[in-house]
């Protein structure tokens, strides 16, 4: 009774057998969570326990975070009383179908260090959010990873989307492989493969993602503490200099000029060296590569090795970068190479006796065809506005090219072939004089600050995407380098520079970067030094 | 046609007695309106009751057999009309809907069916859809019950019991004559269990017997002076009937001890919750046998005020888990005792949050702080006294990094582009006032889209804007309603109203051809053939039906310029009224699950099949995401290059693509970039498809060998 002393029912009282077990599983919508609850109900019940799932179906479901939850028991004869929903801090198994789920389920509290093993896979969907920005938006998978390791009893992740991707299989199956490996539950092998056959779909590429699961999480689980994480393997970075190159004898011999070139710069710089200038002159031809290089040298012997060289090597990047613009023959050499066709039919999965038709889309405007004429035609017609809105009606409209056609592959081919002739093409003559300008005030600023001369060169990365988004990222890039008279002999202006850049990277239309604009202009009517 | 096929649980509703039913809590509540001898179903779909509904739409044969009528009403309010058909004969019916939403719909209906009264059982099965996943205004359904004065089931969430729970209701109903409501929280219905069964019962009275042998009885029908009667009807014999019933019958559980100092007094629908709260503070084992004096109301409304006072009887203090605001529960006790004279403390809200879900934290929580506060000795020591507070982990870093993950538009849907195309359209003659509707559609408001200002019902999008019509203004309104909520009410209501009017704005009606967004039920537009139902009823039929002018069909969405094209015409146009647009495509998840196997099988059949999928070409992509800005697609994501000389990561399209064309369309309309491209496999191949392969191939590797045999070939490029 109510009235004396504390209760017998101790909070450890349950004997073990008696032990309701809780797992919770947290996936995005349309990842088969429902399939992997089904399954473990399955299995638990195979074993001679009750089991109770759990799930909030749909549209909330729709591709949005998702909760499954299970929880079982030993069957005594009696039914116990089970949960509908896990809660903070009184979960046992965590399954997390994406690493960022792993997170936010560290953020609900349902991961605790004495009691959950948190078994997740760590590949990555991107949320909406990460993927409008238009610089990189992705959150951090090291700083789940590190959180995970501390907030987890143990820590099970690998990539299970890969594993069930090889196995032609989905990857609810080397989840329950990964649950299976990682001996959480007392229930043997063989009766989750048969909870996995009983569901009859597929089951033959199920079973193989479930093994192939289970003997990675396996290893894993026996592995010595504090190996308890799968490591993601090192991303492996092919360095410049491997490159093959291949070609006419004559072409060859100028590539080893250029690349003896290199070889001749400070060590720090050659990767980046190297890189630009295979990119340069896969562009153009050898003698851009030449003028790549000239280029480059202006900012080598301004550079030392107590920099680092990351003048030069930030040079080397943006540089290769700028003078590779995205004009009509690029794409168009890139799209009728014989190299994307390959990759095409390798992305895709065509198997032989299939036959691939490929579209293109494009859309060109007035700007893009005067860029692509001799520049003394191209700058007459631009500077003529009802000639270039006249001429304008009859371009600018969407065009769906087949490049597995022949008309519409050597139209392509044909506009390709026009690379020859780009030096004296409009678009060659604006993009190399504001490569000029920008490159010119970069390096003029080396002496004074040098910090802030590499910060210009960085703000190059601003300058992406075609016709509109170009012309915004354009604008981006002038804003920010608008401010370069309020900062310049600050300590700080190469980090108000770089601050400037990452705001803009932010958001479309710079409504950040405008904020951060303003916060400079404020700067400037207080503590900058008049100069 | 619904998302899922049903074929495997039909058969359970086969099951005879003694036979163990397993499967979800929404199945088991089919199985036992089928058990009760039910005479006809109708209602309306929507999370968390969907399911219910598209079982009996799968499972026409044994309805036939047993002679039962089912019913995929128009609207809740439909359904519950239906009920009427109870209010004469004794035949058992039920109707079921999603709630509030669905209640809020109905209530007219209600209200009328609660005056008049019923002779055979009317039950009214409510998915209560409140707390974490809910896509609805959150709001308790006990105020309906309260209102029009029918009884209020919230049976404990397990098989066994909501199973009773629909047995009782209809007896509770009949001796009562009053309509019940049986409600069900989101969890529950989805809740995987075992019950054993009983066998189905034909109705003592089928609808074509009593279509046969028509009755009336001017006393239940509500028109003076049979409604003052009603009104003096409702607690004179009504409401002392079932109290009666209630307490006669046990509906209302105890558990625990007869006596002790302090008490629980729940909801049915929390008793499980309450029970872990226990279970973890040291007061219960896993079977639910506790320390502490439990009073679980199966029965929310009415209560039964002796039950009650016998339970607070002897005891200091009883607390009340009542989830969800105003605590109507909470309030009647309170008075309970007061009139009483009786010296318990009742609390409730004082330790437990007046609103939002109660979750095993918030009960444990409440639980807790109400038993430190009036049985301390009892607690455990490590309960009474914990030597940490919380779990000590700092999450405060990874709140910054791990990203929101609402729901969105799934792979390939077609109200993309129309979202798309309206982006556009904005860009080029500024910001609209938008009104959305109750749908999938509502994504619009979510990023990347970010359009839409008001949700105010289902079918009510374009009567939500029907304020916005003034001719001051040189801007339009733009308002959205789904093929679902237009021939909800949306007909009538938004643009019967907007006709009326004169409304000036523009109307975009989204037909995917199912009621998408509650699992693709059909409806009268859906353009697939239904066995059961009349299908194919064009939605541009009735919108000029309906005395509209302006009208215009895009039968693809994915055509992002005619869309954009169709939208600037329709602000722009001078012609005055509604200016509305259907904009047509089938919901992909729907039209993937009908023609995938169908493809796959053809394709293995060696029939000639022609398979879309996008791709980005990755070194044409600068990776400015502006696709993403207009797609937010999930097979459309971001990829890093192993290359040091690309900062941003490039657009990716993995292997979900179903190749719906917004990629191409979007980068096309919006003049992004040409690094999409189509590619069609045209599996099993007819020999012209090959012959023109050869040849095309043969001359284009001729070109493609002739550049680059003189031009340096970089080994990874």
């Amino acid at each position: 009774m109510l009235d004396a002393s504390p209760s017998t029912r101790s909070k450890a009282g349950a004997p073990d057998d008696e032990r309701v077990i809780k797992l919770a599983v947290l996936a995005v919508g349309g990842q088969g969570g429902g399939v992997l609850a089904d399954w473990i109900t399955d299995v638990a019940e195979r074993n001679g326990y009750v089991a109770q799932s759990t799930s909030v179906a749909g549209v909330a479901q729709r591709t949005g975070a998702t909760i499954y939850y299970v929880e079982m028991c030993r069957d005594t004869g009696r039914l116990p009383v089970f949960a509908l929903s896990p809660s903070q801090g009184d979960v046992d198994i965590l399954i997390a179908a994406e690493l960022m789920e792993a997170g936010r389920a560290i953020i609900r509290g349902f991961v605790t260090p004495e009691r959950t093993t948190l078994i997740a896979s760590s590949h990555r969907i991107a949320a909406v959010s990460e993927k409008i920005e238009p610089g990189d938006g992705r959150a951090s998978s090291a700083k789940v990873h590190a959180t995970a390791e501390a907030a987890a009893k143990r820590f099970i992740a690998f990539d299970m989307e890969k594993i069930a991707a090889d196995n032609g299989s989905m990857i609810s199956a080397s989840l329950l492989g990964a649950l299976a490996g990682s001996d959480a539950l007392p229930f043997s092998r063989e009766s989750y493969e048969q909870a996995v056959s009983a569901g009859g779909r597929g089951v033959k590429a199920s079973l193989a993602a479930f093994g192939a699961a289970y003997d990675r999480a396996r290893g894993i689980a026996s592995a010595p503490s504090g190996d308890k994480t799968a490591q993601p393997a090192a991303a492996e970075t092919r360095s410049g200099a491997a490159t093959k190159v291949s070609g006419p004898e004559s072409l060859l011999k100028g590539w080893q000029q250029l690349a003896a070139r290199v070889a001749a710069l400070p060590a720090p710089v050659h990767d980046m060296a190297l890189r630009g200038l295979k990119k340069v002159v896969d562009y153009q031809d050898i003698a851009y590569g030449g003028e790549y290089l000239d280029r480059l040298d202006r900012a080598v012997v301004l550079d030392d090795a107590e920099h680092a060289y990351a003048l030069s090597i930030a040079a080397a990047k943006h540089l290769a970068n700028a003078m590779c613009y995205d004009d009509m023959i690029r794409v168009a050499d890139l799209k009728t190479r014989s190299s994307r066709d390959r990759r095409v039919r390798r992305e895709v999965g065509v198997k032989d006796g299939s036959v691939l038709q490929v579209t293109e889309y494009f859309h060109p405007r007035i700007e893009e065809f005067c860029g692509t004429l001799p520049a003394g035609l191209g700058s007459y017609i631009e500077s003529r506005p009802m000639l270039a809105a006249f001429l304008d009606r009859r371009i600018n409209r969407g065009r769906h090219i087949r490049t597995d056609s022949f008309a519409g592959f050597a139209a392509l081919w044909f506009i390709g072939g026009l690379r020859r002739w780009r030096r004296r093409l409009l678009r060659h003559k604006v993009e190399t004089a504001h490569i000029e300008r920008w490159y010119a005030l970069a390096l003029g600023q080396v002496g004074e600050d040098y910090a802030l001369g590499t910060e210009i060169l960085n703000c190059r990365r601003l300058i992406k995407g075609y016709s509109d988004t170009h012309a915004r990222a354009q604008s981006k890039f002038d804003r920010v380098l608008s401010v370069l008279d309020l900062v310049k002999g600050r300590p700080d202006a190469a980090d108000w520079t770089r601050r400037l850049r990452e705001a803009a990277l932010k958001d479309e239309k710079g409504d950040m970067l405008d904020g951060a604009l303003k916060t400079v202009a404020s700067l400037g009517d207080g503590d900058v030094p008049s100069s | 046609m619904a998302e899922r096929s049903f074929a495997k649980e039909v058969e359970k509703l086969r099951l005879g007695a003694g036979e163990e039913f397993s499967g979800e809590g929404i199945l088991a509540i089919t199985k036992a309106l089928l058990q009760c001898g039910v005479g006809y179903v109708g209602g309306y779909q929507g999370a968390p009751i969907s399911h219910l509904m598209d079982v009996l739409a799968d499972a026409q044969d044994i309805l036939g057999e047993l002679g039962v009528h089912f019913e995929a009403s128009a609207s809740e309010a439909t359904a519950t009309a239906m009920l009427a058909a109870s209010v004469h004969y004794p035949i058992r019916g039920a109707a079921t809907f999603k709630s509030t939403v669905g209640t809020n719909v109905a209530s007219d209906a209600l209200a009328n069916l609660a005056s008049g009264g019923v002779t055979g059982g009317a039950l009214i099965i409510v998915g209560e859809d409140y707390g974490e996943g809910s896509s609805i205004m959150q709001e308790r359904s006990h105020a309906f019950a309260m209102k029009s004065q029918v009884w209020l089931l919230d049976p404990r969430p397990n098989l066994p019991s909501i199973v009773k729970a629909v047995q009782d209701g209809f007896e509770l109903s009949e001796v009562s004559n009053t309509p019940v409501m049986l409600q069900v929280r989101i969890r529950c219905c989805h809740v995987h269990g075992h019950f054993i069964a009983k066998d189905n019962k034909r109705p003592a009275m089928t609808v074509a017997d009593a279509l046969e042998a028509p009755r009336r009885d001017t006393g239940r029908i509500v028109l003076p002076p049979a409604s003052f009667l009603h009104e003096k009807e409702k607690v004179q014999k009504r409401w002392p009937a079932a109290v009666d019933f209630i307490r006669t019958n046990k509906i209302n559980e105890f558990f625990g001890p007869e006596h002790g100092s302090v008490g629980i007094v729940m909801q049915g629908g929390m008793y499980n919750s309450v029970v872990r709260a226990l279970q973890r503070l040291g007061l219960a084992d896993t079977y639910g046998d506790t320390d502490v004096p439990l009073y679980v109301l199966n029965a929310v409304y009415p209560l039964v005020d002796d039950e009650f006072l016998s339970f607070c009887e002897g005891k200091d203090a009883v607390l009340v888990v009542e989830e969800g605001q105003p605590n109507y529960i909470e309030q009647a006790f309170a008075a309970m005792l007061h009139k009483a004279g009786r010296g318990t403390r009742l609390v409730g809200k004082e330790h437990l949050p007046m609103a939002g879900e109660y979750t095993g934290q918030v009960m444990l929580d409440g639980i807790g702080s109400f038993l430190r506060a009036t049985i301390p000795h009892l607690l455990p020591s490590e309960v009474r006294a914990p030597n940490k507070i919380g779990d000590g982990l700092d999450t405060a870093d990874l709140i910054n990094v791990v990203p929101g993950r609402p729901p969105g538009f799934c792979v390939g849907c077609p109200e993309r582009p129309i979202f798309a195309a309206t982006k556009l359209v904005e860009q080029e003659l500024g910001k609209h006032h938008i009104a959305s509707d109750i749908g999938c559609h509502l994504f619009s408001i979510m990023p990347p889209f970010e359009l839409g200002a008001t949700t105010m019902g289902y079918g009510l999008g374009p009567a939500s804007a029907s304020a916005f019509n003034s001719p001051d203004a040189k801007r339009r309104s733009i308002s959205f309603v789904g093929d679902g909520g237009f021939w909800h009410n949306g007909l009538t209501s938004s643009i019967g109203n907007a006709v009326f009017n004169k409304n000036d704005g523009v109307i975009v009606i989204v037909d995917n051809f199912y009621s998408a967004a509650t699992g693709g039920q059909d409806i009268l537009s859906s353009r697939a053939g239904n066995k059961t139902k009349s299908t194919k009823h064009p939605i541009t039929e009735a919108v000029k039906g309906m005395g509209v002018k302006w009208l215009r069909h895009i039968d693809r969405t994915y055509d992002v310029t005619k869309m954009q094209d169709t939208l600037r015409e329709a602000l722009t146009t001078d012609e005055k009224g509604p200016k509305v647009i259907v904009a047509s495509s089938e919901c992909m998840l729907n039209r993937q699950r009908r023609e995938k196997p169908l493809v796959d099988k053809a394709i293995k059949g060696g029939t000639r099949i022609v398979k879309p999928k996008f791709g980005v070409d990755e070194d044409i992509c600068t990776g400015d995401h502006a696709c993403m800005r207009l797609s937010g697609c999930p097979s459309l994501s971001v990829k890093s290059l192993d290359d040091p000389l690309r900062d941003d990561p490039v657009a990716h399209i993995d292997q979900s693509c179903v190749g719906c064309g917004n990629c191409g369309e979007v980068a096309d309309a919006a003049v992004l970039c040409p690094s999409f491209y189509r590619a069609d496999v045209v599996h099993n191949p007819s020999r012209w498809d090959r012959f023109l392969e050869a040849a095309r191939r043969a001359t284009i590797s001729l070109l493609q060998r002739r550049r680059e045999s003189r031009r340096l070939i970089f080994a990874d490029a």
